[in-house]
């Protein structure tokens, strides 16, 4: 190759070549920070086996991260990476999927893990709406927002699904949108470290089925948005909840100590292997 | 020993490490032995939400090189056939248990019944292949349950073991060999500087190794369409052919390697064809009949699938009439007769109760007619 080559491209699957993802979307971005932590805190790929389901995040790492990458069925990412988290102990465990397939066919996966506090990194790109199969609503789409399987607006509430994997017990919780990448790649570095569930909310931009249909615009445009409607958690800790109507509290949430889930099965182990 | 405990320790035997399950009668029991007794090897049970993330994690754990199983019955493998597909499709070994009960929909827990034989088969969506095994008795649920794992491990596919509440909580003597008397398969798996990249990890006829993750091998492993690299490709029609294709014969290709059929009893004028607990049928009324002086015969398929249909069509030459026997309205018949039809008239012969085992008197009467 002649020219210049970007800094991340070992990480990158030599045999993948092309994105997938169209022009604008927030994919980029959450890749990007993902393998900037990783290079950072002076990780190889190989520290990793990577884990997503169906839908368009689902294809950040597979096929693009040179590393272990296993593409499952839809709304199981989590599921699978118990198993290889078991199996695995050693190895850090990151599950990068969407909204649609963490929350909505997925919720019961993500709710349990959490409760288990099993050490792994899942990463949710939020983009409040089905984008590879055409725009329908989700769990995370706003009330009343007309798509094309609420057309006549969406008459549910959406899960404040950074709120849900608090209740149900993940031991690190933090939102972002797309706006802050550098806040990402921080938090990124931290959940990685982190010993326990890490939970990462990402509130991304889909132009073509959300920005493009609801007129909140272009890439850019709904990037603005993000920017004018984030509130770190710092300051949202002040507020009324009436002042944090409709806006997106942002920032690293939670952060605890509690027993993780592989270290538990390990002591356990031990324990029947002592008694036996 | 009750069937069910058999099973784990047959698990325990081949060297499975990892179990993950839900509760389910009449399947509950594999799930608590193997509680109690994997750890004690320094294996891991998990029991997960769901049937669904069950055997999701018995996938994951075995791309890290863990021997992993899962138990359950009808409702649960409704549950998880979508990623048993994923299972095969990804070429990954494990042992899946269904201790049939009565159904269909949640029906009868505790009532065995054959009820889900071909389900392994077409249960899960699109063109593919199966193992399956079926016990017939708590010592089988023991040798099966080892055969499956060492099957699962030869050709790096999900193998059914379909046993049914009778064998599952029946309690017979069970025989459990020195560890260095049970014959183990491990998986092949690549050596140092593998590479996904530049190597095949997938989609070979007789097995590819399997490239674990954890080795530095940067296995990329999808179910959707691939070649044999793991690469995805779901614009080509051409691809998909290659992709179903390669995966049914990797296991059509080494049939003669897989089926078995119990022959020792199988001449006779009429030949009685069973499988699992109606077997012991099948074989008490051989033995009347033969008492009787009746030309009476049984054959037992050990395997369901891949179908021995081969052995079937030898079987069945020369026979005055094949009766198949099942403990359901006669979903493995079709298939029989497909084979055996030809060379025999060939009947069902469904249980008087389903859900309960053919009484004795009952086939002998039935012989009678067909024979008449």
């Amino acid at each position: 190759m002649t020219g210049a080559e970007h800094p991340l491209d070992r990480y990158i699957r030599p045999s993948a070549r092309r994105t997938t993802n169209c022009p604008g979307c927030g994919n980029g971005i959450v890749a990007q920070a993902v393998l900037r932590a990783i290079d950072q805190l002076g990780m190889s790929m190989d520290d990793f086996v990577f884990v997503s389901g169906i839908g368009c995040s689902a294809w950040i790492p597979s096929p693009f991260f040179y590393a272990d990458v296993l593409h499952t069925t839809h709304g199981r990412p989590i599921a699978f990476a118990t198993g290889i988290k078991l199996g695995l102990p050693e190895k850090k465990v990151m599950v990068i999927s969407g909204d649609g397939d963490l929350t909505a066919i997925g919720g019961n996966h993500l709710i349990h893990a959490a409760r288990r506090n099993i050490d792994m990194v899942v990463v949710c790109i939020n983009n409040g709406i089905y984008g590879m199969t055409g725009g329908q609503m989700a769990p995370t789409t706003p009330r009343g927002l007309r798509t094309v399987t609420s057309p006549y607006g969406n008459i549910e509430d959406p899960f404040d699904i950074s709120g849900l994997a608090m209740a149900a017990g993940a031991s690190f919780v933090a939102r972002w949108t797309t706006y802050h990448a550098r806040n990402i790649t921080g938090t990124m570095k931290r959940a990685i470290q982190h010993r326990g569930f890490s939970f990462i909310e990402i509130v991304s931009q889909c132009p073509v089925q959300f920005g493009r249909r609801t007129g909140m615009g272009s890439a850019t445009d709904m990037m603005e948005h993000y920017k004018a409607d984030s509130i770190p958690a710092r300051r949202a800790a002040r507020m009324s909840a009436e002042e944090l109507e409709g806006k997106l509290v942002v920032g690293e949430l939670l952060d605890a100590d509690k027993p993780e889930f592989t270290r538990e099965m390990e002591r356990l182990i031990r324990m029947a292997q002592e008694a036996a | 020993m009750q069937g069910n405990v058999a099973c784990a320790e047959g698990a325990t035997a081949a060297g499975c490490s990892f179990m993950a399950g839900y509760p389910i009668t009449p399947a509950t029991e594999i799930a608590e032995r193997l509680a109690l007794r994997l750890p004690q090897v320094g294996g891991v049970f998990v029991q997960m939400e769901d049937e669904i993330s069950s055997i999701a994690s018995v996938i994951g754990a075995s791309w890290t090189g863990r021997k992993a199983m899962t138990a359950t019955s009808g409702p649960g493998i409704s549950l998880m056939l979508e990623n048993i597909g994923f299972g095969v499709g990804s070429e990954t070994p494990c042992v899946v248990v269904n201790v049939q009960r009565g159904a269909p929909t949640t029906g009868i827990p505790s009532v065995e019944m054959q009820g889900d034989v071909v389900q392994p088969r077409r249960g899960s969506h699109g063109e593919y292949e199966i193992i399956a095994l079926a016990p017939s008795s708590p010592q089988e649920m023991f040798d099966h349950t080892v055969k499956a794992f060492n099957l699962a491990e030869r050709f790096r596919t999900p193998v059914f073991l379909l046993a049914d509440a009778f064998v599952g909580h029946m309690r017979e003597e069970v025989a459990i060999p020195r560890p260095d008397e049970v014959e183990i398969v491990d998986r092949s798996v690549p050596g140092d500087g593998f590479d996904v990249e530049t190597h095949p990890g997938f989609l070979d006829e007789d097995v590819a190794p399997m490239p674990l993750f954890g080795r530095g091998f940067h296995t990329h492993v999808t179910s959707s369409c691939h070649d044999e690299y793991g690469r995805r490709n779901v614009t080509d029609a051409r691809a998909l052919d290659n992709f179903v294709r390669k995966l049914r014969n990797k296991v059509l290709k080494h049939q003669h390697e897989i089926v078995e059929v119990d022959e020792a009893e199988a001449d006779g004028d009429v030949l009685l064809v069973a499988y699992g607990s109606v077997h012991r049928c099948a074989e008490a009324a051989t033995h009347l009949a033969r008492e009787r002086g009746w030309s009476v015969g049984n054959c037992r398929l050990i395997t369901l699938w891949p179908f021995p249909g081969e052995e079937l069509r030898r079987l069945s030459q020369g026979r005055h009439a094949v009766v198949v026997m099942e403990n359901n309205m006669g979903q493995m018949y079709p298939y029989v007769k497909s084979e055996t039809g030809r060379n025999a008239e060939t009947l069902f012969l469904p249980p008087q109760v389903i859900g309960e085992l053919h009484d004795v008197e009952y086939i002998l009467d039935s012989i009678e007619k067909c024979t008449r």
